[in-house]
């Protein structure tokens, strides 16, 4: 289960990715955190974001319209 | 004989916020329009999201967006109060290079940008400046556009000239010009 869940549902590029960041960087080693986001961009910006910060994507799929991520940070 | 204790090697990569260097990336914002400067600070904030270091250069018509709202009438020169007359600059009289139609344009630009939540210049700009980005104005265009430190928006990185771009943008990964 996510011990953190960034609710960016609405926003549109960048905030989703910068909302992300700013939780991960809240975050310690090893914690996850899940995004969920309505912005379609998502689907290739956090799977990039994430692994180029070194992180990890446990999950990603679609509900409903939503977006959902599940990040491990390095 | 002793085993190397391989436990105590690091396992985890640092985060980049615990790396000493971090990778940089410059802009150089010379347009003060508003489907400029929108990029120039996503990208910005995107940059800074990635751990980077991140400078954006104001220059020429790009000055205009780190225009504080009540600079006024700017210069000692007819032509330079002239220029701020015409091109008021800040976040909030940014024109469009296409379909401007006298500020209609930006209007609706802003007002489709509210309804769909894509955060506005000003926000973003905020946004930057709390993530780090650093903000240079360009003297030389200040000089030239009779603009003083205290024109600008609080918070600026110290007015500086196309020696120090070149010098970051020669270490930098990312160098755009927008």
């Amino acid at each position: 289960m996510p011990e953190v869940t960034v609710d960016a549902r609405g926003l549109q590029c960048p905030m989703p990715i910068i909302k992300l960041s700013q939780a991960i960087s809240a975050a310690t080693s090893g914690q996850l955190v899940e995004l969920i986001s309505t912005d379609r961009g998502s689907c290739t910006d956090v799977p990039a974001w994430t692994s180029d910060m070194g992180h990890v994507l446990k999950e990603q799929r679609e509900e409903n319209g939503e977006f959902h991520f599940l990040i491990q940070k390095a | 004989m002793t085993v190397p204790n391989l436990s105590a090697v690091p396992d985890e990569a640092p985060s980049a916020e615990q790396q000493p260097e971090r990778e940089k990336m410059v802009i150089i914002a010379a347009s003060g329009d508003l489907d400029k400067a929108w990029p120039v600070l996503i990208l910005a904030t995107t940059g800074a999201a990635y751990g980077m270091e991140v400078t954006v250069f104001f220059t020429f018509w790009g000055l205009g967006i780190i225009k504080k709202p009540d600079a006024g009438i700017t210069g000692d020169d007819w032509r330079q109060k002239m220029l701020s007359v015409f091109n008021r600059g800040t976040t909030e009289h940014l024109g469009l290079s296409k379909l401007n139609f006298g500020g209609m344009g930006p209007k609706m630009m802003k007002d489709l940008a509210d309804k769909h939540k894509v955060a506005s210049v000003q926000e973003l700009l905020e946004l930057a400046q709390q993530m780090g980005v650093k903000l240079w104005p360009c003297q030389m265009t200040m000089t030239l556009m009779g603009m003083e430190r205290d024109d600008l928006i609080d918070g600026l990185d110290v007015p500086a000239g196309a020696g120090a771009a070149i010098s970051l943008m020669k270490q930098s990964t990312i160098n755009l010009f927008i």
